[in-house]
């Protein structure tokens, strides 16, 4: 049951950690702190033998407080905790989807944006004139007004089975929003929700490998000449490595 | 005011394959060239290496290597009477950008079309009858025979060291191969890449049906491998990131490893990156091209650059709208069928299948294109169309060349798409399934066709090139008729489950299908059906030769590259041997 009274901010923390926890590093962490060069935290960090982001403060770049307790609520309703994987949020995806949107590519970098702007038809694809990070912005509060309007408060305040019940009204393209369809925005969501799950952790989603451990897949390096006809028809497994282990 | 540089032999506009091919040979003959590209230099030695290499979002899913669209795009629509919208960021196909073009991400299925391909319109009118072919099937014979382009196919393969098994060696059918392949005058440069478990399953499969399953050809050596140019390759590590990714191996070839290291320390080229063509110089009095010109894309600055032989090696869409733009030739018509600039876009018509087995353990993300397996019974003329309703075929092929997490996974439709039970199926079936895919033929329309788009411009004014473009009833009928085989086989292979992806009626500009874009500047036998002749040379201008598939009369059932490499060669050897001793028109009209 989710409690209206719980700030915003926590759910702009890291994984695994206490609400009380949560709330004290929220508060001790001045700008300074947050500037300070990583190696200056990172012995701190794992002295306490814990994933150093799960003790960290997350640091915005691009979403807003509202906005990133919306994708917590939402990644952790698309990969919940379970015997498989730690919860969307434990895995990093807010600051996944936070860093894809302030990056190059959530400016849109590389996208046509010239005029006019028209719907078109399906086939044609995208003709929206927003950038990702623009997109999720409106997006999230279209999203939050038709939760309003529908259950009286926002997404992120309202209890798991409701979240769950409001993204498949988005899935199905249910969900009345006003300006953007629900269900292109429900799309994008999903995607960059499953591609900060399964991507390399060096983007700061798939914490800890998890998504990969799950799966079985092996990532780096991935040199199998020598493997592909002994493991034809067995499986293969590996501890799994990041990019970040060969770099 | 542009600034006008020293004259030189031949400029390249565009440093992809053919760009390379073309640089290579007329630096071989003597002639100065220098190689325009828009986007960045790429090296493998900087740019192809781990770790960094084994990155699915950067590549795959943010499309590093692909054009920038904030540059130019394409619009689209599926029929004349809509209006088309631009492609904000490609789809459904991906051509590249940066030194190696396309030739860098792509997943180097290596394919020669069938001697019958080559002359499909008399081929169909003489099987069938003269009023067999459609009136709206606009399809033509080539000017070029299999048997011409041969030893330039045989040529391209040794560049790329490419692997597979010779099913019809000079015309001798040899077991293992393909035998409805055209003579070839040699064996393949390198052994097969191993065949996958379910890729020997689908061979199983097919033979039993009574087809002819042999390992797909691609141009991935599977070991280490000394090319046509004396630069040595590497060995496939079927790391299975080949789409959309560089080989860290320079196993898969491209122009950066096959020619590339020769051509960057000739005294004769010059390599100029970033470096937008915007415009063809056009001496139409006089059938010539006197240079190009192009933006310096660090800078903005504007220069022209005269050349003798202007060789015009950039994509599909690039060629045909700098002809449109330019002048050169006449536009296509769809509504009175007349001019031919744009004329016979096609596309692949690609339907796949997966089928999941329960009591089978594979490993997907192990592999590359060369660990699939194919069948080419139906494939072109390979099979009698008498009754079908339709003309083309493909080849089908099975096998998971990779199944990365982010885009390779698989689950049986009706899964969640989220949720722990959408986790649980995904772990479930990750290890257990395959996917199958059918390389159909386009066989051209007269409603599908670019042109210049009356709205939207390119980061210079420039007018987009416009892609009008669906499919067709016959490529529809084609497909459906290639999915039933496909079904055929996979209930022989006796899956726990498995499911049919028939295309959509519409073309769709998202998801990805394939980059196996062709047509707008045909190639045919003379001036009113086509607008280069047989040596690749532009009909209204003498000194300009357009490679790549934009010249294709139509699409096959086969991935274009080992088809745009031969003939590079084919065109290379007539420019270096005929046209250079005495310049004008090759083929005379």
């Amino acid at each position: 049951m989710a409690d209206d009274t719980i700030p915003r901010r926590r759910f702009l923390l890291g994984a695994g950690i206490a609400g009380t926890a949560v709330a004290t590093g929220l508060t001790s962490t001045s700008p300074s702190e947050a500037q300070a060069p990583s190696g200056t935290q990172a012995p701190a960090t794992s002295a306490q033998a814990t994933p150093p982001a799960s003790v960290e403060p997350e640091i915005l770049l691009a979403l807003t407080a509202t906005e990133a307790a919306f994708v917590s609520a939402a990644v952790d309703a698309f990969i919940p905790a379970d015997e498989l994987s730690p919860s969307g949020t434990d895995c990093g995806i807010v600051t996944f989807i936070d860093r894809q949107l302030a990056s190059a590519w959530g400016g849109g970098a590389k996208m046509y944006r010239g005029g006019p702007y028209q719907r078109g038809k399906p086939e044609q694809g995208y003709q929206l004139p927003l950038t990702p990070k623009e997109f999720f912005s409106a997006g999230i509060a279209e999203a939050n007004d038709w939760s309003r309007r529908t259950y009286g408060k926002e997404f992120d305040r309202l209890a798991p089975a409701d979240r769950t019940a409001a993204l498949k009204a988005m899935e199905e393209g249910k969900a009345e929003f006003i300006g953007l369809g629900s269900k292109s925005f429900f799309e994008r969501l999903l995607t960059i929700t499953m591609e900060g799950f399964f991507s390399d952790p060096i983007y700061g989603g798939n914490r800890n490998r998890a998504s990969w451990t799950m799966l079985g897949f092996p990532g780096l390096p991935a040199t199998y000449a020598g493997k592909f006809e002994e493991y034809r028809s067995k499986r293969y497994t590996a501890h799994a490595q990041s990019i970040a282990d060969f770099s | 005011m542009a600034t006008r540089l020293k004259e030189v032999d031949a400029v390249m506009v565009g440093m992809g394959w053919t760009g390379a091919i073309l640089a290579r040979e007329l630096t071989k003959a003597g002639l100065s060239v220098v190689g325009l590209e828009r986007g960045q230099d790429r090296t493998p030695g900087e740019n192809f290496t781990l770790p960094s290499v084994r990155d699915e979002l950067r590549y795959a899913a943010r499309l590093e290597l692909m054009q920038d669209n904030s540059t130019d795009t394409i619009t689209f629509r599926n029929a004349s009477a809509e209006t088309a919208l631009p492609i904000r960021r490609f789809g459904a196909f991906l051509p590249g950008e940066g030194v190696g073009g396309s030739g860098i991400h792509w997943g180097a299925l290596h394919w020669r079309f069938l001697p019958s391909d080559f002359r499909i319109k008399s081929h169909l009118t003489e099987r069938y009858g003269k009023t067999a072919i459609p009136e709206d099937m606009t399809i033509q014979d080539w000017p070029i025979s299999y048997e011409e382009l041969e030893p330039h196919y045989d040529h391209f393969d040794k560049l790329c060291g490419v692997s597979g098994k010779a099913g019809n060696l000079k015309g001798k059918i040899v077991a293992g191969g393909n035998p409805f392949e055209g003579p070839r005058s040699d064996e393949y440069p390198n052994k097969p890449i191993m065949t996958s478990a379910p890729s020997l399953m689908f061979s199983d499969a097919a033979r039993s049906l009574g087809f002819h399953p042999f390992p797909s050809p691609v141009a991935i050596a599977s070991a280490a491998y000394s090319n046509s140019e004396g630069l040595t390759l590497g060995g496939c590590e079927y790391c299975g990131y080949c789409n959309r990714i560089a080989c860290e191996a320079n196993a898969k070839a491209s122009a950066n490893t096959t020619i590339m290291p020769l051509l960057r320390p000739e005294s004769k080229f010059e390599l100029r990156t970033r470096a937008y063509m915007t415009r063809l110089i056009y001496d139409k009095p006089g059938k010539k091209v006197t240079g190009v010109a192009y933006t310096d894309l660090r800078t903005g600055e504007e220069y022209e650059q005269p050349a003798n032989i202007v060789v015009l090696s950039s994509y599909v869409f690039s060629n045909t709208q700098a002809l449109l733009l330019a002048g050169i030739g006449e536009p296509y018509d769809r509504a009175s069928g007349k001019g031919l600039v744009g004329k016979n876009y096609c596309y692949q018509f690609e339907a796949g299948a997966e089928a999941f087995f329960a009591d089978k353990e594979w490993n997907p993300f192990m592999g590359s294109a060369g660990t699939s397996a194919c069948i080419d019974d139906f494939n072109g003329e390979n099979f009698d169309h008498s009754g079908l309703g339709f003309f083309g075929g493909g080849y089908i092929n099975c096998g998971t060349a990779s199944a990365p997490p982010i885009n390779g996974r698989g689950v049986p439709h009706g899964t969640p798409r989220w949720g722990s039970d959408w986790k649980r199926a995904t772990v479930k079936w990750y290890h257990h399934f395959t996917r199958f895919n059918t390389q159909g033929s386009v066989y051209a329309n007269r409603e599908n066709y670019m042109d210049l788009d009356p709205t939207y411009k390119d980061a210079f004014g420039r007018p987009l090139i416009r892609m009008t473009y669906n499919g067709t009833d016959n490529d529809h009928k084609m497909s459906r008729f290639l999915l039933t085989k496909v079904e055929a086989v996979i209930k022989a292979m006796n899956p726990t489950h498995y499911e049919m992806h028939p295309r959509p009626k519409n073309f769709t500009i998202v998801p990805y299908q394939s980059t196996h874009n062709t047509g707008g500047t045909l190639m045919g036998a003379d001036p009113k059906s086509s607008v280069v002749n047989r040596y690749l040379q532009a009909w209204d201008a003498h000194n300009l030769f357009i490679m790549g598939a934009s010249v294709f009369p139509q699409q096959h059932g086969y991935n274009p590259t080992g088809t745009v490499g031969a003939l590079a060669y084919w065109s290379a050897k007539a420019i270096t041997e005929q046209y250079v001793k005495k310049p004008g028109p090759l083929v005379h009209a």
